[in-house]
């Protein structure tokens, strides 16, 4: 058994090629025949369905309706179709493209009256171990189910899915919770409770698999239930699932808890949903309270400003002081949607008295997670707060979170920036603003400093031209020689974009000249950086600066010792080009890239070639 | 079977009326049983009889599925084999089912980790079964660093039929092609086939030790010497550190986590052990990292018994929680103890696998055996349990009635249905008829894994390269 498995890797491994050169020869024998040539392709494609080359087998699955085409609808019932149903050995990506594919093929079967005919092929897949693969077929149903007439439903859909119900492995069981949904409103009153029932076996199914599927399908199929059954059925459901063992399990029906109260009536939600979601809110397990505050702000909207008042403010609170760390981040990532959402009439008052006391503890949490949360949603606080409590309450937690230890805080408060300053003004935070700044700018760890960087443009466009050149500039000049290719990389991005915001003779007076002076930097490195920054810069700066004063450098360069430098020359007068005045194109440019041409390095040559051509000055 | 006489089998005995009721209940049930009136006979031995031992062939690792239809053991070598027990045969019915084997393959290879300069063994150091999701089964199996999922299927049906080629493989004259043929799947033999679904890679840093599926059927743990993991059966890409005993300076390494593994039904719990001959349980329901146990599981160490070796004998080499939950085994050098779940202060039975080696750790010191790390596994309903010793000896203990066996795996013995003798070896003094003296056990041969169907009474003992069948003998 040893030998089979490693032969069929050695044989898959080494057959790609002569197959393909075969059906070249095959191709061109083909194109001289008389044969039916539209027949040719179709049968390649037919034949590659069952290729050992897993790709060329994905290629023939993702054309299976030129297939079915070419067969025509009642050979693709009779032939194709039983063939895909046995295919379920396949490797995964082949059968997602299958299961893809046949929730579109209605048409190419004979239309509405014949879809049933694509449902055992999908029940198939819908059994197979891979999570994404049966989730496709489910789709798929879910997709054809409504091409089904109401009778065809019955005969054929409605079966299928209670076969999938009651099947042996869970694979199945899991499956069919997705389909109760679609086919529920379409059937008549006795298949509904047929459903109903269905659906109850599988909330208490032996394996938490099923228990799990159902519990997030519970919501979707609440929704198409009657009313009365959403209460008598779905409820106790709910209740159970609520509580079930596995806390996997329980922390679904917190999202079921959305669906249901959107569609109970106001009066009935104290009775029915808020008991479970109180005890969500405490259950032991800390992933139910994390899901609980994950969805905080949906279970908001759904009960509505009075349950919120008296209920979901404590409860948030307690989330925010929760014992774990998770938790509370969770919970800090939704301070502000939740304080958006509050009632108008006690918004303010709910805020001062109940929120903020919990997120100035926050601020000094002991988790650095939890204080980045916080920090990429405390600014927008300040829109909902006005100038005045903004300046008085909350400016002086974004000054401590711009002296946090941790950079991420640092740098959550700098990327919100915008939101300060629409009601504030930038300026308050400026004095604070800057040494966090530079201590980010200057982190010994290069992915801090690359956020950073991108924060460049915002924090320029929003601290104004003078602030920027007096504070900032140095320290974009400085990332220019980063010991990290990433670095510089990025600063050369930046250093454009700052230029689309201040302007070409900003520009000229302020970048132009330290760029230039870096093409006699003894180290290489820094030489190509000033090539790199012309390439990006050429286009902002125009025509004038670029020729008068970039090209001349560029052209210097072509005499660097280093190979390297000298085809960056090349690449770097090939993406300047299109800038330049013509006659110093021919004038100046060509004759270098005519000598580049020549070099002795392999690389040089190649791109001084290339880039004549392009440039078309051959 | 063998009465203990001599007191060396029992400890001490907790008795509540829950405990009671459950034994009673259990062992009137009778299936699955291994104590009362069981005579162990041999049924099969796998691997090669020469005496010549290749280190590749040494098996590591032996794991029943749920079911007990398929047995999987892993080697040194980096292989999987995997047995299927065949139907039975309905004209002996007193002969159960064979083992045979019913696929083979290379699960781990040896590799080179070039930044580290560190060779990584391809030996299997565990495997465990996946709870059964479709016709086809699953298993990990991990090596020191990698675990990878496995997918063991069947298949008796191929396509046949091209449009192009003959199905020899001769290409047709296309020319001659004039309609177009759609392929079917007609019958073939059986296939059996693994194929890998999963590599969970990069998360540990030590040598992994134990791997343990979760209840909730989609995580699983990984344990190194100083860390747990905890995985999403689908997820490659990132794991979640659960448990870090890692001080901030290694100098003030004390102790290593030694076994890991899940309760059998609340998802929320596992244990893990320690070179110090404790068990933390903790409770993932707490927080995200459960450094801090909630339950500590220490049996307070005897003064009288104190010597140079306690600590190294301490040390847990195996944790298994009972199929019923209420329970866990651990093993350390020369016991098993069953702690229930509910005490934390001691051990509620101790059995003594080898005590008559207290008196030769120095020489067990000097040969490393010492450190030899044995395994033990419960029986189908949790009465009795078993683990291996030298000499080739496995030790079964009956809990209920407190009796306890030593049977010996060897060729000798391995004639078809023949009834394994008790063994019993002399600690000193006289040897009397049939005992076989300390001083003449050999050490090279160590049972240090076993299985036990989960429901019946069929267990599989792996020596060094070979893998004995036992079954009880029906009448």
């Amino acid at each position: 058994m040893y030998g089979r498995y490693c032969s069929s890797i050695v044989s898959s491994a080494e057959n790609p090629v002569s197959r393909r050169s075969r059906k070249q020869q095959l191709e061109s024998k083909m194109a001289g025949a008389d044969g039916d040539d539209s027949l040719y392709p179709i049968a390649v494609l037919i034949d590659e369905l069952r290729n050992e080359d897993v790709q060329l087998r994905l290629n023939s699955i993702k054309k299976l309706s030129t297939i079915a085409l070419a067969l025509g609808v009642e050979r693709t019932r009779t032939e194709l179709l039983p063939f895909l149903t046995d295919t379920i050995y396949d490797e995964d990506e082949v059968l997602l493209a299958l299961a893809e594919q046949l929730g579109s093929f209605t048409a190419l079967v004979g239309g509405p009256d014949f879809v049933y005919c694509l449902l055992p092929p999908l029940e198939s897949l819908a059994t197979v171990e891979e999570t994404v693969v049966r989730d496709k077929a489910v789709e798929s149903l879910r997709k054809i189910s409504h091409e089904h007439s109401p009778v065809d439903l019955e005969v054929h859909f409605e079966p299928l899915v209670k076969r999938l119900a009651s099947g042996d492995w869970f694979t199945s069981r899991t499956s069919a919770c997705g389909l109760f949904s679609v086919c529920y409103p379409r059937v008549s009153s006795t298949v509904k409770a047929e459903i109903r029932q269905h659906f109850r076996t599988l909330c208490s199914d032996d394996t938490p698999m099923v228990r799990r599927a159902a519990a997030s399908k519970l919501g979707e199929f609440a929704k198409v239930l009657e009313l009365d059954y959403v209460k008598s059925d779905i409820i106790p459901l709910f209740t159970t699932l609520a509580s079930d063992e596995q806390d996997s399990v329980r922390l679904l029906a917190v999202e079921a808890c959305v669906s249901i109260a959107q569609l109970l009536p106001q009066e009935d939600l104290e009775a029915l949903v808020m008991p479970t979601l109180r005890q969500a809110a405490e259950d032991k397990s800390w992933r139910v309270r994390y899901m609980v505050a994950d969805k905080f702000s949906e279970l908001q909207k759904a009960v509505g400003p009075e349950i919120t008042k008296n209920d979901l403010v404590p409860a948030f609170q307690n989330l925010l002081k929760d014992c774990e760390a998770e938790v509370r981040a969770a919970a800090a990532n939704k301070v502000k949607e939740f304080c958006e959402n509050l009632p108008d009439d006690s918004k303010e008052n709910i805020i001062m008295s109940h929120i903020l006391p919990c997120v100035k503890e926050l601020v000094s949490d002991t988790n650095q997670h939890v204080k980045s949360a916080l920090a990429s949603v405390i600014m927008g606080l300040s829109t909902i707060l006005g100038k005045d409590d903004t300046i008085e309450h909350l400016l002086p937690l974004f000054l401590a979170q711009l002296k946090d230890e941790c950079p991420e805080v640092r740098l959550n408060i700098i990327s919100n920036l915008d939101c300060v300053n629409e009601v504030i003004g930038i300026r308050q935070l400026s004095q604070s603003l800057l040494p966090a700044i530079v201590e980010l700018a200057e982190d010994a760890k290069w992915r801090v400093r690359l956020a950073i960087i991108e924060y460049m443009p915002l924090l320029a466009g929003q601290l104004g031209v003078e602030f920027f050149d007096e504070k900032l500039n140095s320290l974009c000049m400085a990332w220019l020689v980063d010991h990290v290719y990433a670095i510089r990389e990025a600063a050369t991005c930046n250093l454009m974009k700052l230029v689309e915001k201040f302007g070409a003779e900003w520009a000229q007076n302020t970048i132009v000249p330290k760029v230039v002076a870096m093409a006699n930097d003894p180290n290489y490195l820094h030489r190509m950086t000033t090539l790199f920054c012309i390439n990006a810069l050429s286009e902002a700066c125009g025509q004038d600066i670029t020729t008068k004063q970039m090209l001349p450098i560029v052209l210097k360069m072509s005499g660097d010792q280093v190979a390297n430098v000298r085809f960056n020359v090349a690449k770097s007068l090939q993406k300047i080009g299109p800038v330049l005045e013509s006659t110093a194109l021919q004038a100046e440019v060509k004759p270098v890239l005519e000598k580049l041409a020549t070099d002795q390095d392999m690389d040089v040559k190649y791109f001084a070639q290339e880039a004549i051509s392009v440039l078309a000055l051959a | 079977m063998l009465l203990v006489e001599d007191g060396l089998g029992i400890c001490v005995v907790h008795l509540s009326p829950l405990s009671l009721s459950l034994s009673l209940s259990l062992s009137l049930s009778g299936a699955g049983g291994g104590g009362n009136d069981v005579q162990w006979c041999f049924s099969q031995v796998k691997g090669a009889i020469d005496d010549d031992v290749a280190e590749a062939d040494i098996i590591s690792t032996v794991e029943f599925n749920h079911s007990g239809e398929l047995l999987a053991t892993g080697d040194k070598g980096g292989r999987v084999v995997i047995f299927q027990q065949e139907p039975e045969n309905k004209s002996q019915p007193q002969c159960r089912g064979e083992y045979n084997v019913y696929s083979t393959f290379q699960s781990h290879e040896p590799e080179f980790d070039y930044l580290k300069s560190l060779e990584i063994e391809e030996k299997i150091n565990k495997i465990r079964w996946l709870p059964q999701k479709n016709a086809a089964q699953f298993l990990l199996s991990t090596n020191d660093k990698t675990i990878k999922l496995w997918k063991i299927s069947e298949r008796d049906k191929r396509p046949e039929g091209y449009n192009l080629k003959e199905e020899d493989g001769r290409y047709r004259d296309p020319t001659t092609v004039t309609t177009l043929r759609v392929p079917v799947f007609r019958p073939m033999d059986l296939m059996v086939e693994a194929s890998p679904r999963r590599v969970f890679a990069n998360a540990h840093t030590y040598h992994i030790n134990s791997i343990s599926v979760n209840s909730d059927y989609e995580t699983y743990l990984s344990a190194d010497d100083l860390r747990v993991n905890l995985w999403h059966l689908e997820i490659t890409d990132r794991s979640f550190n659960i448990v870090d005993i890692k001080p901030a300076n290694m100098e003030e390494l004390t102790e290593v986590i030694t076994a890991a593994e899940f309760h059998p039904n609340q998802c929320n719990t596992f244990v893990y052990s320690s070179s110090k001959g404790t068990i933390r349980l903790c409770d993932m329901r707490e927080s995200a990292l459960c450094d801090k146990h909630s339950k500590l599981f220490e049996e307070p160490e005897d003064p009288s018994n104190r010597s140079f070796f306690s600590e190294i004998i301490s040390s847990i080499s195996d944790v298994k929680f009972s199929h019923n939950g209420r329970y866990m085994m651990t093993r350390d050098y020369l016991s098993v103890k069953i702690w229930d779940l509910n005490m934390e202060s001691r051990p509620v039975e101790t059995y003594q696998v080898h005590e008559y080696l207290r008196s030769k750790l120095c020489s067990l010191y000097e040969n490393d055996c010492i450190f030899d790390k044995f395994e033990c596994c419960w029986n189908g309903n949790d009465n009795v349990v078993m683990t291996g010793s030298y000499n080739n000896f496995f030790r079964m203990f009956d809990r209920g009635q407190k009796k306890d066996v030593t049977l010996e795996a060897s060729r000798e013995s391995s004639k078809p249905r023949a009834v394994l003798k008790p063994r019993k070896v002399s600690a000193g003094g006289k040897r009397k008829k049939d005992e076989i003296s300390v001083d003449s056990l050999d050490f090279n041969k160590k049972i240090l894994h076993t299985a036990w169907h989960p429901q019946e009474n069929i267990i599989a003992v792996a020596t060094t390269n070979n893998l004995y069948i036992f079954q009880d003998k029906l009448n």
